[in-house]
């Protein structure tokens, strides 16, 4: 079969197959080359920065660059060897590389990510690295007593390759113990992971929230006649326009214990003076502005999928015997589901990353782990801030690949 | 002909910093301003010596960059404590001799004028400023006087505001607790102390909002919304003199740090730029910046020095860190103690924030 | 399935309405904006069984009518009766009538199977029943093998006959059709036009038809109603609308026409002379013209036109006509003529053996039986 086409020639004698590749193959290269520009913006301003981010957050050469001597040792002593006089005398020759490179303080900053308090233990150690004698051992445990504990020696086997799993084990809540097993942080210290649930607990209601108020919203804009949807449309855009940190503040004057609403609430008589509602600098705060900034990127979806739907299904509907409950519930709803899922999506992964808000009035509670990944971006330790985004990105995808199973991916609309 | 002139003085001011004598980087703004009237006119003045003043965001990163690229321009930079440290640690920086520094005037060696830690290997502190607590003196006519009414919700009633952060709040709890300054960050060194402190912080959780920014917590003072809160003293000192509010500060148990004038290695005038600095930092010099700008000088002998701020009336001696009396239950902030603990602690804090 | 009355089981109406009062306008007026009205003083009864089509131009008011009967919009004033009880305040659901959308209307995140199970389920039927009226609906329009598709993957006649097939399904008495067929190509829309008569025929339900297609309403009606300017123009069976059209509008509107403007001559009894324009005088029969002296606008089928003398009765006008254009058409030629100073006049001569062969440029004499011309009001 296969055959018989290959010997079917153009007029002049070529082969068909090879003469309609080479139809096709002119065109594909137009449309790649138009395509080529985005493309390559979009693997130098997201691809590539994403690849870097995973790399980083298992990646991390501060210690294992400064100590080469160390890194030796430890290659050729496995897990469980006795740190003797040889491994001592490694850590003196580092120590005295790092004073002559400067790279203690380098160096410490690694091992300290997972061992708090010994950056100091390298810059002081290395300070006096030159003037140590042999026996190195008794030597350094003079220096300092620290250098005897298992846990550094631990830390310090595992960052002598640049390669490293130390940032996922702290964005998890867990730890090195002095044997290389791994064990969970004691309870008062665990934050991660139960900020990461509950970012997305919160998300959920945030997205949640956006649908209930959105729905009406969009059904109105798209059923209304042009000039009155026009007008409602830009009352909705109107939060899109206006800067993220105004909008945020004049949630502040409104929200806060001296602020536009408990003033009413308390000249109406609903509330006391001295009962005033706190509804910002906590979860509640965090979840009202959030719902506001983000309740755009569930309208629009929502309104261009609902524009689509013509009023005549109602209509049969109706002609058909259903009441209009019915008539919503079988007919209307199901038909929007495209712009819930594309809305609902976009608004979940949008409060997931969402940053500022939280800072400005989330208060204690109303923190979410974005908060934390720019503290530690902010606190330099960008190996930690890649760990920790890289699991939202997964927990992401996870939700991406959860809806494509559920509704499926070729249902989104987003307009 | 015109047109020649420009361009002969474009080449003279291109020209000009090779034959200048010293050149500061510094961050501009108010703080920029302080540093000319105070230092660099009276210094030009006096020796003939021309001194340029550039601006930078953060002269830390330009500096590190020149360092790096062999090719420095500037001969004194001023830069945070932390920055200071790691840059010496890194090499890029001079080491600076205290010997080099002038005495006080009553002949005190500058090792001992100085605040405690406001000398290091690369780095000359100039100027301190402070995390203190201030409180709506219309709120409280009788008001705190104590790190202890801070916490003192019974005494005090009335919501707190204090930084979204481990920095300042542990050690301004240990102090409310009665542990003695000098004794805090041995005290959070162990877990004891570090529980102790969040027990301590655990009496006003409840009542607190958590500020992030410099400019909110006399926003939220004005507001009404709290009754005390955390702030550096710029900025209470900013909202009470310039602003007129009914703020004010309780010096007792503050946490102070300081910025500090570094010299990158390979400045270009080596020389002059210890000449400066030492004439920049001598007691005279670090009072008159005072009355430029609530921060207080890094010089115990400076502080009697202090005169009116540039509204003429303001006498500023009582709003400086570093004022004797406001020194009396005061704590410098370890750089070592948090750049070593930093991570632990706020993973803690931020955990305890979130547990209800 | 004429005796299920299409009105849910509880409040099914036992009073039987006389045979041509199935359906009841009564004085039914409807403004949208308070200012004009689109329908004015609609008078219409519709017997059970029967297939009347609402004609007009856009805007005329047609679907408007339907909409009311349909309860998605209510009448302004009068009253609209089903089957001998007032229905202004029912709602559409409780109406129990069938509609065709002009789009279909299809649910399209339903199968085909679903579409027509859903008034069966609204009404509580059980799953066995469902299934027997669901297979023979679609059987009844030759789609039983379709069940499981969606609609976006039939054709568009294939939409229309599941759109049919779920307006009949629970066997209402009476279906609205909603220019139902607009979207069909020509040659399927015809071949729908009979099926949907044929299914009328066969299930003897009551049809009301919206169209604009004035060779639909002439095939497929039992009566038409023609609508214009939110009045009935004329009602009645398709050929009285052909062929005894009661004024211009109809006239003009339903089939091809030649008018003629002129002025009384003479009226006696059922005929009327005319004195054209130019000076001719014709023959035609008076239809709204009551005196001598008044302006009217006489009105003949192109089909009715003569040039052969012989086939004219005795003493009918004839006047002349100048050949403009001969246009073959294969059935029929069609011959463009001058006529009393309009280039517009037309005339169909049949292709038959021998006919005679007329060209442009030649003179001919034309002329009709009065009773083919008919003197209507003046437009």
């Amino acid at each position: 079969m296969t055959d018989a086409y290959s010997q079917l020639t153009t007029a002049d004698g070529r082969p068909l197959k090879a003469a309609l590749a080479a139809a096709q193959a002119r065109a594909r290269r137009r449309a790649f080359l138009l395509v080529a520009p985005l493309l390559l913006f979009v693997v130098v301003t997201f691809i590539l920065p994403i690849g870097q981010m995973l790399q980083r957050s298992v990646y991390h050469d501060g210690f294992s660059n400064s100590a080469p001597a160390l890194g030796e040792w430890f290659s050729s002593h496995p897990d469980g060897s006795d740190f003797d006089e040889s491994a001592y005398a490694a850590l003196a020759s580092d120590l005295a590389l790092m004073k002559k490179d400067k790279t203690a303080g380098e160096a410490g900053t690694r091992i300290n990510y997972t061992v708090p308090g010994t950056r100091s233990l390298f810059t002081s150690s290395a300070r006096g690295a030159d003037k140590l004698e042999p026996p190195y051992k008794e030597a350094l445990l003079a220096l300092d007593a620290k250098w005897g504990e298992p846990v550094i020696w631990q830390a310090m086997r595992e960052a002598s390759s640049p390669w490293t799993s130390d940032f996922y084990l702290i964005a998890t809540d867990r730890q090195r113990t002095a044997d290389g097993g791994i064990e969970r942080v004691p309870e008062n210290e665990r934050i991660y992971l139960w900020l990461f649930g509950k970012t997305f607990i919160l998300s959920g209601v945030i997205t949640f929230l956006c649908l209930i108020l959105a729905f009406p919203i969009a059904h109105l804009l798209a059923t209304l006649p042009m000039s009155k949807s026009n007008l409602l449309m830009i009352l909705v855009l109107l939060p899109f326009w206006t800067s993220l940190l105004v909008r945020t503040t004049s949630w502040i004057v409104l929200l806060q214990g001296q602020g536009v609403v408990n003033n009413i609430l308390v000249s109406l008589g609903v509330i006391g003076d001295d009962g005033r509602i706190t509804m910002i600098y906590n979860q509640t705060g965090t979840i009202i502005v959030m719902t506001h900034i983000l309740l755009p990127f569930m309208v629009l979806p929502l309104y261009s999928v609902m524009r689509t739907i013509k009023p005549s299904y109602a209509r049969a509907a109706r002609s058909l015997g259903a009441t209009s409950w019915t008539t919503f519930r079988r007919i209307y709803l199901p038909q929007t589901l495209p712009g819930i899922g594309a809305g609902a999506l976009l608004t979940f992964i949008l409060a997931v990353g969402y940053y500022i808000t939280p800072a400005l009035v989330g208060g204690a509670d109303g923190q979410l782990i974005s908060n934390l990944i720019q503290f530690h971006m902010s606190k330099s330790n960008w190996s930690l801030a890649a760990a920790l985004s890289a699991m939202l990105l997964a927990g992401v995808l996870v939700l991406y690949w959860l809806y494509d199973r559920l509704v499926g991916i070729d249902k989104l609309k987003l307009g | 002909m015109k047109k020649l002139l420009v361009l002969s003085t474009a080449l003279t001011g291109m020209a000009l910093p090779a034959v200048a004598d010293v050149t500061v980087m510094s961050w501009g703004g108010a703080y920029g301003t302080s540093q000319t009237e105070a230092y660099i006119k009276p210094y030009s003045a006096e020796t003939g010596v021309k001194v340029t003043m550039v601006d930078a965001d953060n002269p830390a990163t330009p500096v590190k960059a020149m360092v790096e690229a062999n090719n420095v321009t500037v001969d004194i930079a001023d830069v945070e404590y932390a920055d200071a440290i790691r840059l010496c640690d890194e090499g890029m920086l001079e080491e600076i001799d205290p010997a080099m520094l002038p005495p006080a005037p009553d002949g005190t060696p500058a090792t001992e004028d100085f605040l405690p830690g406001a000398l290091t290997d690369c780095a000359v502190a100039t100027i301190v400023f402070s995390t203190v607590f201030a409180y709506d003196s219309s709120k409280f006519p009788e008001g705190p006087t104590s790190i202890h009414d801070f916490f003192d919700l019974e005494k005090f009633p009335g919501k707190r505001a204090m930084r979204k952060g481990a920095k300042a709040n542990l050690e301004m709890a240990l102090m409310a607790d009665g542990v003695p300054a000098a004794d805090v960050y041995a005290t959070l060194e162990t877990p004891e102390g570090v529980d102790r402190a969040f027990a301590m912080l655990d009496k006003i959780k409840k009542d607190t909002i958590w500020w992030e920014a410099g400019a909110q917590p006399p926003q939220l003072l004005a507001d009404g919304e709290v009754a005390m809160t955390t702030a550096y003293n710029g900025r209470i000192f900013a909202a009470a003199v310039a602003e007129g509010k009914p703020f004010q500060v309780v010096w007792d148990g503050q946490v102070y740090e300081y910025d500090l004038f570094v010299i990158p290695k390979g400045a270009p005038n080596l020389e002059e730029a210890k000449k400066f600095l030492a004439y920049a930092t001598d007691t005279q010099r670090l009072a008159d910046q005072a009355k430029w700008i609530s921060y207080g000088p890094a010089r115990k002998s400076s502080g009697a020095l202090v005169g009116l701020y540039q509204d003429g009336k303001t006498e500023m001696g009582p709003h400086m860190p570093t004022a004797a009396e406001n020194l009396t239950n005061a704590l410098p902030s370890s750089y070592e103690f948090w750049v070593d603990r930093d991570s632990e602690l706020n993973e803690r804090f931020n955990a305890w924030l979130a547990a209800n | 399935m004429q005796d299920d009355l299409p009105i849910h089981g509880e409040t099914r109406v036992t009073t039987e309405a006389r045979n041509d009062d199935f359906v009841v306008f009564d004085h039914v007026q409807k403004s949208y904006d308070g200012v004009s009205l689109v329908v004015k003083d609609l008078n219409l009864n519709i017997g059970k069984g029967e297939f009347l089509t609402m004609l007009g131009p856009s805007g005329s008011g047609k679907t408007t009518c339907l909409m009311m009967l349909a309860g998605f919009e209510t009448a302004t004033h009068g009253e609209i009766r089903l089957d001998g009880r007032n229905i202004n305040l029912v709602p559409p659901h409780k109406r129990g009538i069938g509609m065709v959308f002009q789009n279909y209307a299809l649910f399209p995140h339903m199968t085909v199977g679903e579409n027509l199970a859903f008034p069966l389920e609204v009404r509580g039927m059980g799953k066995d029943e469902r299934e027997a009226k669901i297979r023979r609906a679609l059987d009844m329009v030759q789609m039983g093998a379709f069940a499981n598709r969606r609609p976006a993957q039939l054709s568009g006649g294939q939409q229309q006959r599941i759109a049919l097939a779920r307006a009949l399904v629970f066997d209402p008495a009476l279906v609205l059709m909603d220019e139902p067929l607009g979207a069909l190509d020509k040659q399927l829309r015809e071949h729908m036009q009979f099926e949907i008569k044929h299914l009328h025929e066969s299930l003897g339900i009551t049809v009301v038809y919206v169209t604009h297609d004035q060779g639909e309403a002439l095939t497929m009606s039992d009566r038409v109603a023609v609508f214009n300017d939110g009045k009935i123009q004329q009602l009645g069976p398709p050929s009285d609308l052909y062929e005894r059209p009661d004024n211009s509008f109809v006239a003009q509107f339903i089939g091809e026409n030649n008018k003629l403007p002129g002025t009384i001559e003479e009226l006696s009894g059922d005929k009327a002379l005319v004195r054209l324009g130019t000076g001719e005088l014709i023959d035609a029969t008076p239809v709204n013209v009551t005196a001598k002296g008044q302006k009217t606008l006489v009105s003949i089928r192109p089909e009715r036109v003569e040039f052969k003398p012989e086939m004219m009765p005795a003493g009918a006008h004839m006047i002349d006509a100048t050949v403009l254009e001969v246009i073959y058409m294969g059935d029929i030629l069609r011959v463009r003529l001058r006529v009393a100073g309009s280039d517009d006049f037309v005339m169909k001569m049949r292709n038959t053996l021998g006919q005679t062969k007329l060209s442009p440029g030649q003179q001919i004499k034309v002329g009709w039986h009065p009773a083919d011309a008919r003197a209507l009001d003046p437009m």
